[in-house]
C-alpha cells in the first residue's frame, strides 16, 4: 500500500522531468547558452543573456537577504525569549505565505516607483526579500541544535558572548546555514511572478543593475505564450535549463548539510 | 644529570609554565535564585589556595550553581540571578564596576561532559581561548598549547597529531583536553563540575590525579556526587543539602567523624 503511494506520489514528478527532457533537449544547442534572442519569429538565437541574468538576480537577492536572514535567525536562536523574537518569528512565517506577486509588488513601490523605471535592483529587492524568511527560519534552526554546552565552553573561557557566537556558534552550525542558503536560493530561481514589474525582462544583454534585466523564467513566460514554434520550443529548454539549475543547487545543498558536524 | 632528568620530568606535568598567580576564594552569604527557586540560600565558605576543594551532595543541592558563582556562570541562565560576595583574591566579583568577561577568564571551568569545540582541532581547541582573545603570536601560540598539553597529561598522547579534531580522541583525553583548553588562559582558580562523571573508571582515575598534581600550582574547586572520589582528590570538602552548607572542614574529617547527623547519613548512604 505505502508502496503504491510512494509511486502515486513520484510518477507525477518523474512523468514532467521526463516530458520535460525530451521536448527540452531537442532545443537546447550551443547557441541556447551563447546567443540573446533574435527578432521575433526569427528562428534561432538562445537564453544566454537570460541564464545571466538569473545568476545575476540570484546574486542580487543573495546579497540583501542572505546578511538579514542569517543576522534574524542568528538573533531569534540565541534571544529565544526577546519580545523581537516572537515577532520575528511571526513575520517570517506570515512572509513565507504571503503570494510572490505581492513580493513583486511591493519591490515595485519600494524601488521601481522612486527610480521611475524597471530594474535589475527592484528584481533581487524583490527575490530577496523572499529569501529572508527562508533563510532566517533555517538559520534558527540548526543554530538552536548548537548544544548550550558550546557555548559555556567558550563564555567559561572569557570570551565575550558576540565572539562566542560568531566564532564558536556560527561555525559549528555554518554547513547548516549554507545549506539553509541554498535552498531558498533554489526555491527563488524559479520564481516568475515577483520579476515581472521589477526586473521586467530584457532582449539584450545588460549588466547594469539599474536597468531591466533578463532571466529565465520571465523569458520562459514570454516564449510560451508567443504564437512563434521556435519560440515554444525554446521555452522547453529554457524549463529544462532552470530545472537542471535549481536541481544542482539543491545537491549542492546536500552535500553542505552532509558536511554538518553532527549536533544531536 | 640526574638533576636535569628530573627537571624535565617535573617541567612535563607541571602547569607552573602557565599559571603564574593563582589565589584562594572567600564567598560571603552567597544566594541565588532560577526564577522564585531559591537555590542556594547564603553561602559563606573560604576556599583555600593551592588545594582541591571538594563539593559533595546530592543531586539538586545546588552544589553546581555554587561553582558557577563563583565565575559568574549561573547568570548566564535565563532568570537566574545571585547576590552575595565572592572574593577572588581579595576582590569581590559581584561588584558592579567588574567585568563578567575578565571575571571568567580568571577563574576557569571544565564540565560534567567533555565539550571540546568540534569544528576546532585539538591544537585550536587549546588554542582557542588565547586566539579569540586576539593573540596571533604562532610562537606564543605554540608554546601555550604544548605547556597546556603537557599540564593536562595529554601532550605525549596527542603531539603528533594536534591537527586532528578535538572530537577525535577519547572521552577521557576529551576532558584533558578541556582541561588544557581552561588552564591555556592563564587562570587563577580552575573549577571542575563533576569532570569525571561522563568518564569510564580508569578515566576518572586518570582525572583525579591530574587534578591532585595541578592543584601544586592553581587552586582547584570540584564537585562532584562520587564521596571516594572527594576522599580521594580533595583536602578540604564541603557538604550541600538543600542549598545551604552543613558541614566543611578537612576532607578527613568529614568522612571519618562528621559533627552533623545530616553529614553523616549522607556518607554513610543513608540517603542521596
Amino acid at each position: 500500500m505505502s508502496f503504491l503511494c510512494t509511486v502515486a506520489v513520484l510518477a507525477p514528478l518523474f512523468l514532467i522531468l521526463a516530458f520535460l527532457a525530451r521536448t527540452g533537449l531537442g532545443a537546447l544547442n550551443w547557441d541556447f547558452f551563447t546567443k540573446i534572442p533574435g527578432a521575433a519569429g526569427e528562428a534561432g538565437g538562445g537564453m544566454a543573456n537570460a541564464i545571466a541574468g538569473t545568476v545575476v538576480l540570484i546574486g542580487l537577492a543573495g546579497l540583501l537577504g542572505v546578511p538579514l536572514g542569517v543576522l534574524g535567525g542568528l538573533y531569534m536562536a540565541e534571544y529565544p525569549n526577546a519580545r523581537l523574537t516572537t515577532l520575528a518569528r511571526f513575520t517570517a512565517d506570515v512572509m513565507n505565505g504571503v503570494p510572490s506577486i505581492v513580493m513583486g509588488l511591493f519591490a515595485y513601490v519600494l524601488v521601481v516607483l522612486p527610480l521611475r523605471h524597471f530594474s535589475a535592483l527592484s528584481g533581487g529587492v524583490a527575490l530577496g526579500v523572499m529569501l529572508v524568511p527562508t533563510v532566517m527560519r533555517t538559520t534558527e534552526e540548526i543554530v538552536r541544535l548548537v548544544p548550550q554546552s558550546f557555548r559555556e565552553a567558550s563564555l567559561a573561557l572569557g570570551i565575550p558572548q558576540w565572539k562566542t557566537i560568531l566564532r564558536v556558534v556560527v561555525p559549528t552550525a555554518a554547513a547548516g546555514i549554507v545549506t539553509g542558503i541554498m535552498v531558498g536560493m533554489a526555491r527563488i530561481a524559479g520564481e516568475t511572478a515577483p520579476l515581472l514589474f521589477t526586473a521586467f525582462g530584457n532582449r539584450f544583454w545588460n549588466w547594469n543593475i539599474m536597468q531591466p534585466i533578463a532571466a529565465l523564467p520571465l523569458q520562459i513566460f514570454s516564449y510560451a505564450i508567443s504564437p512563434f514554434d521556435d519560440w515554444h520550443r525554446q521555452a522547453w529548454a529554457g524549463a529544462l535549463v532552470l530545472v537542471a539549475i535549481v536541481l544542482l543547487v539543491n545537491i549542492a545543498a546536500r552535500a553542505a548539510a552532509a558536511r554538518q558536524v553532527k549536533l544531536r | 644529570m640526574v638533576q636535569v632528568m628530573e627537571d624535565v620530568r617535573v617541567e612535563k606535568h607541571s602547569a607552573a609554565a602557565l599559571i603564574d598567580r593563582t589565589t584562594g576564594i572567600q564567598a560571603e552569604d552567597v544566594h541565588a535564585w532560577f526564577d522564585k527557586l531559591h537555590a542556594l540560600r547564603g553561602i559563606s565558605m573560604t576556599i583555600a589556595e593551592r588545594q582541591v576543594t571538594a563539593i559533595i551532595g546530592p543531586s539538586g543541592c545546588g552544589k553546581s550553581t555554587f561553582l558557577r558563582c563563583l565565575n559568574r556562570m549561573h547568570e548566564l541562565v535565563p532568570g537566574a540571578r545571585a547576590s552575595g560576595r565572592v572574593l577572588v583574591d581579595g576582590g569581590d566579583i559581584y561588584s558592579p564596576n567588574v567585568d563578567p568577561v575578565e571575571v571568567r577568564r580568571r577563574v576557569g571551568m571544565v564540565f560534567q561532559k567533555p565539550n571540546p569545540f568540534p569544528t576546532m582541532s585539538i591544537y585550536d581547541n587549546v588554542a582557542a581561548g588565547l586566539k579569540l582573545a586576539g593573540e596571533r603570536n604562532r610562537k606564543t601560540l605554540d608554546q601555550v598549547v604544548e605547556q597546556s598539553l603537557h599540564a593536562a597529561a595529554l601532550w605525549e598522547e596527542v603531539k603528533d597529531r594536534l591537527q586532528k579534531p578535538g572530537t577525535s580522541l577519547s572521552g577521557g583525553q576529551q576532558q584533558r583536553l578541556c582541561i588544557a583548553r581552561a588552564l591555556a588562559v592563564s587562570p587563577e582558580v580552575l573549577l571542575m563540575d563533576e569532570p569525571a562523571s561522563a568518564l569510564d573508571p580508569a578515566s576518572t582515575l586518570r582525572i583525579e590525579e591530574l587534578a591532585r598534581e595541578l592543584a601544586k600550582d592553581i587552586t582547584i574547586v570540584i564537585v562532584t556526587h562520587n564521596m571516594q572520589q572527594a576522599a580521594r582528590v580533595s583536602v578540604e570538602t564541603g557538604f550541600f543539602l538543600d542549598g545551604e552548607l552543613i558541614e566543611f572542614g578537612s576532607t578527613n574529617d568529614i568522612f571519618t567523624r562528621p559533627k552533623e547527623r545530616r553529614t553523616e547519613d549522607y556518607i554513610t548512604g543513608r540517603f542521596g
